[in-house]
């Protein structure tokens, strides 16, 4: 075990970075015409890093799996993006920013980061208005502001329950200026599936064309993995089909630690299960809460009336309703963070209060919004004795200007209207906090790989606050990398153009040849999705809202077991030289079966509990997760042997010098 | 439920394409028609067929990637929903259904029910965008402030998920309700109007050159597009056209 260097900058917590961008290394502007970048993946990290690398004068090139950059997954994030702005004057700064992440992250991500996250947030929305974002406005023409999870203050800009949309078809939009001038080659329809290393630096990737089949070489000077979270290798989550762990597994395999993979954000709003056929889980946004309250029925007999249709939700009075958010976390209710809203909801259900056919849900209720802001627009519009009518209608009026998108998708996915009757809904898998281990300027332990936004592991620590995510997408694209990798290129200046004819090209262009080779040959009887079902099965049971190292171990070998059953019994239909959508999904999925053991592994190794990883033994005496600060304080990184379930760990400390750790608590 | 299924399978882009039967059993209601197409190709992957290939990705009716004809209307039948969020329960017992790609010139077929949608991208390159650099140095944003009414519109505009739909409902394949969207949602806010006389023509000039046909106002566009996309885009565009075509 060795110690990583986090390259954290000396000096005042304020001043770090600062201090940094006046200390690294510039490429000036003719040197920059000679150098290449690639970046993989074109969401809000990879697509506001091309754009910006683009302007700077770098030659980049985009590669995304998608038929346009414009459709990577972060154009599902809906409820909105934080900033420090204070607009509101509610008493937001810098320091509450980074404060209520790191907290939100139960003390278990790198201060450094966090606090220059919160520095550049109030840039991204004069940024992302400059380029035309329509963010939510109040009549006055200036932005509106609503609240999220785990904090005191209204800071999160939005656009309705399109957040995420409009901020990556801002970055698209900056792309495609970079493309009109040249500056951007967008390689759509293409997959990366290795990093050449060419005498210790990353140098280029193979990538394989969707359409033709065709196995092509590019090279970089610097490679930047913007290739999202890993949340599908539950099977079913809110992730988009084709999100993958591919690009960081193969950057993994070439060197790159992967750290905390067991830091799974479980989202508590999202649409239940409804059968086997089930394909994903569709999110209602968390921006909800704010006018939503949760409850189930106070007594077992009238929920399992309501699982048996022979009772309604509106048939319980308010006395017989459990508000167990409320009930148990006061001064944040139903705005608790995630990881706490989920593990309620689980509690609650598993105690048998649920209320689906399933018994794996809660109530989303929206009757008293409803009531509160029709009274309001009532008395707006000067009418100081409505009617019951007139409120309802005024007030669904306001609730469907503030979630109309969300309450249609609902409507049509569950077939319940939700203005009328309460949603239904459960915790499901939704953001993966852990990701590639990366150094303060977002370098990987490959030098010159970087990794961005979901994909690295860098700022949420145990737990992701909502709107949190576009946050740092965006910083990470527009105002962190475009710095921190001059400073590496600096050196790269005189190196001239990469050759792809050298043995490192051939050497990992022969391995993917082999690895779909092997696929395509195999010729089995069972298809991907098979066992990517039974993959997601092993992890929601045994490694997903409640862990123990029981089943943490028995994951650990059942993931083997149907590892070696894969790669006996697949059968992908088809050839090489096509468009194969069976191929592709057999690529991903065998990286899957490998990043799950060490993600049981992971939490197995991690005997505490904190943020989204609960183990049953480290719990206080009312449920709430227990953390071992003096043994577990650090982030685990760890380093590919050829065995997941035998990976090297390296450990990184974590200092808190500008914050007291104490035990996390929203009641 | 039990269904027919009659589908467009086309090898590549090369080769000539035809419908083919596939009867389907077991379909439930709550399925979406992308699972119902799951089933399907479980079965026919079981039975060492190729399975049908499809353009999917967010499942959630907003990234834009699934597309599909569906008797004959973009999205099938129902309104203001993509492929993916159509559920099974609209259609019944013993329906055949007929599933074709998205019809037009400037969409190629690719493989089976998957097309090259590339000219949109082309036609936001064309000037799909705000000249503004991604450096962080702008101004404070509510220094700039926007009309509410002027904002929900612009917002409403920049909805379009692009895809492609507005196109294949289209007996001309025009293209103008989705680079009308475009127009409109910059046309609408102070930062944008600054390059609206040459973004106007730079995207309308690209549109022509992809082959997208022209307008001729029946209307199909705006009713199966699936994010609800106003006609009156269309009008905010030839209205921005012809007076940058008078400046210019």
């Amino acid at each position: 075990m060795s110690t990583l260097d986090s390259k954290i900058p000396k000096g005042p917590l304020a001043d770090k970075w600062t201090q940094h961008k006046n200390d690294i290394n510039l490429v000036n502007p003719a040197n920059k015409r000679n150098i290449d970048i690639i970046v993989v993946g074109t969401g809000l990290a990879g697509g506001s890093a091309a754009a910006t690398l683009a302007e700077l004068g770098y030659n980049v090139k985009t590669f995304c799996y998608q038929d346009s950059p414009r459709r990577a997954h972060s154009i599902a994030a809906q409820g909105g993006i934080n900033a420090a702005k204070n607009y509101q004057g509610d008493g937001d700064s810098n320091y509450r920013l980074f404060y209520d992440t790191v907290k939100g992250g139960d003390y278990r991500s790198r201060e450094a980061n966090v606090y220059r996250l919160a520095e550049v947030s109030a840039n991204i929305i004069d940024q992302c208005v400059a380029q035309g974002v329509p963010f939510a406005r109040e009549y006055g023409g200036y932005l509106d502001n609503r609240s999220f999870g785990g904090v005191l203050v209204s800071r999160t800009f939005y656009a309705k329950g399109q957040t995420g949309q409009q901020l990556l078809l801002g970055a698209y939009s900056a792309m495609n200026r970079q493309i009109n001038r040249g500056k951007i080659t967008p390689y759509n329809r293409h997959e990366m599936l290795d990093l050449v290393i060419v005498d210790g630096k990353a140098r280029g990737i193979i990538a394989r064309n969707l359409v033709t089949g065709e196995i092509e070489r590019h090279s970089a000077h610097a490679v930047v993995i913007a290739s999202g979270g890993y949340g599908n290798v539950f099977y079913l989550s809110t992730n988009a089909m084709g999100s993958n762990v591919t690009a960081s597994w193969k950057i993994h395999k070439r060197g790159a630690y992967f750290a905390n993979p067991c830091y799974t954000q479980i989202h508590p709003t999202c649409i239940p299960v409804s059968g086997d056929h089930q394909s994903k889980l569709t999110l209602m946004s968390e921006s909800l809460r704010n006018d939503g309250r949760i409850w189930v029925p106070k007594t077992k007999e009238d929920a399992e009336a309501i699982r048996q249709g022979k009772k309604k939700p509106k048939d319980l009075s308010e006395t017989e309703r459990d508000y167990y958010l409320e009930r148990r976390y006061p001064s944040f209710g139903n705005l608790v963070p995630r990881d706490v809203a989920s593990r309620a909801a689980k509690e609650r259900c598993d105690a048998g209060y649920g209320v689906n056919k399933t018994g794996q849900a809660v109530f989303l209720d929206f009757a008293s919004a409803i009531e509160r802001y029709g009274k309001e627009q009532a008395a707006i519009h000067g009418n100081h004795n409505p009617s019951k009518e007139e409120i309802t209608k005024l007030g669904k009026k306001v609730i469907e200007d503030k979630y109309g998108n969300l309450f249609q998708m609902y409507e049509k996915i569950v077939d319940e209207n939700p203005y009328e009757t309460p949603m239904m809904i459960y915790p499901a898998v939704h953001y993966t906090m852990g990701g590639v281990w990366v150094d303060y300027n977002l370098q990987s332990t490959i030098p010159g790989c970087y990794v961005t936004g979901e994909a690295n592991f860098s700022d949420h620590g145990a737990n992701r606050l909502g709107a949190s995510a576009l946050m740092q997408g965006l910083a990470d694209g527009y105002f962190v990398l475009p710095y921190t990798i001059g400073d590496y290129l600096s050196k790269d200046i005189k190196t001239g153009k990469i050759p792809t004819d050298t043995k490192e090209f051939d050497e990992a262009e022969n391995k993917v040849r082999e690895l779909l080779e092997k696929l395509i040959n195999n010729k089995g009887t069972h298809s991907v999705d098979h066992f990517h079902k039974k993959l997601g099965h092993i992890m929601w049971n045994k490694c997903g809202m409640a862990r123990n190292a029981e089943d943490l171990k028995s994951a650990m070998s059942e993931i083997r077991a149907l590892r070696e059953e894969f790669w006996k019994d697949v059968k992908i239909p088809g050839g090489m030289n096509e468009m194969n959508a069976e191929l592709e999904k057999a690529t991903r999925v065998a990286d899957f079966l490998e990043l799950g053991e060490l993600f049981a592994k992971d939490a197995l190794d991690r005997n505490e509990s904190c943020g989204g990883h609960f183990r049953e033994e480290y719990q206080t005496e009312e449920g709430e997760a227990l953390r071992d600060d003096e043994n577990f304080m650090y982030v685990a990184a760890w380093e590919y042997t050829g065995d997941p379930g035998n990976e090297i760990l390296h450990k990184e400390e974590l200092e808190y010098e500008n914050i007291e750790v104490k035990s996390r608590s929203y009641k | 439920m039990k269904l027919t299924l009659k589908i467009w399978r086309q090898k590549n882009a090369t080769t000539k394409g035809e419908l083919k039967t596939y009867p389907i059993d077991g379909v439930e209601g709550d399925m979406s028609f992308l699972e119902m197409l799951d089933v399907l190709n479980e079965g026919l992957i079981n039975k060492g067929e190729e399975p049908v290939v499809f353009d999917h990705d967010c499942r959630e009716g907003i990234c834009g990637s699934c597309s599909l004809q569906i008797n004959g209307e973009p999205h099938g039948p129902d309104r203001l929903v993509t492929t993916c969020q159509l559920h099974m329960r609209m259609f019944n017992d013993g329906d055949t259904i007929v599933i074709e790609p998205f019809r037009a010139k400037a969409f190629p077929v690719i493989k089976d029910l998957v097309v090259d949608r590339s000219a949109f991208d082309r036609i936001q390159q064309a000037g799909g965008y705000i000249s503004v650099n991604t450096s962080g140095n702008t101004v404070d944003a509510n220094t700039i402030p926007v009309n509410k009414h002027d904002a929900d519109e612009s917002f409403n505009a920049a909805t379009c998920i692009g895809c492609g739909a507005c196109v294949a409902a289209c007996k001309n394949a025009s293209a103008m309700l989705f680079t009308s969207a475009k127009v409109s949602q910059f046309a609408l806010l102070p930062q944008g109007r600054i390059e609206a006389t040459e973004r106007v023509l730079n995207m309308v000039a690209q549109m022509d050159k992809e082959g997208f046909g022209n307008c001729s106002n029946t209307g199909a566009c705006e009713i199966e597009c699936p994010k609800g996309i106003s006609l009156e885009n269309i009008a905010r565009m030839n209205r921005e056209y012809l007076s940058a075509s008078l400046k210019g």
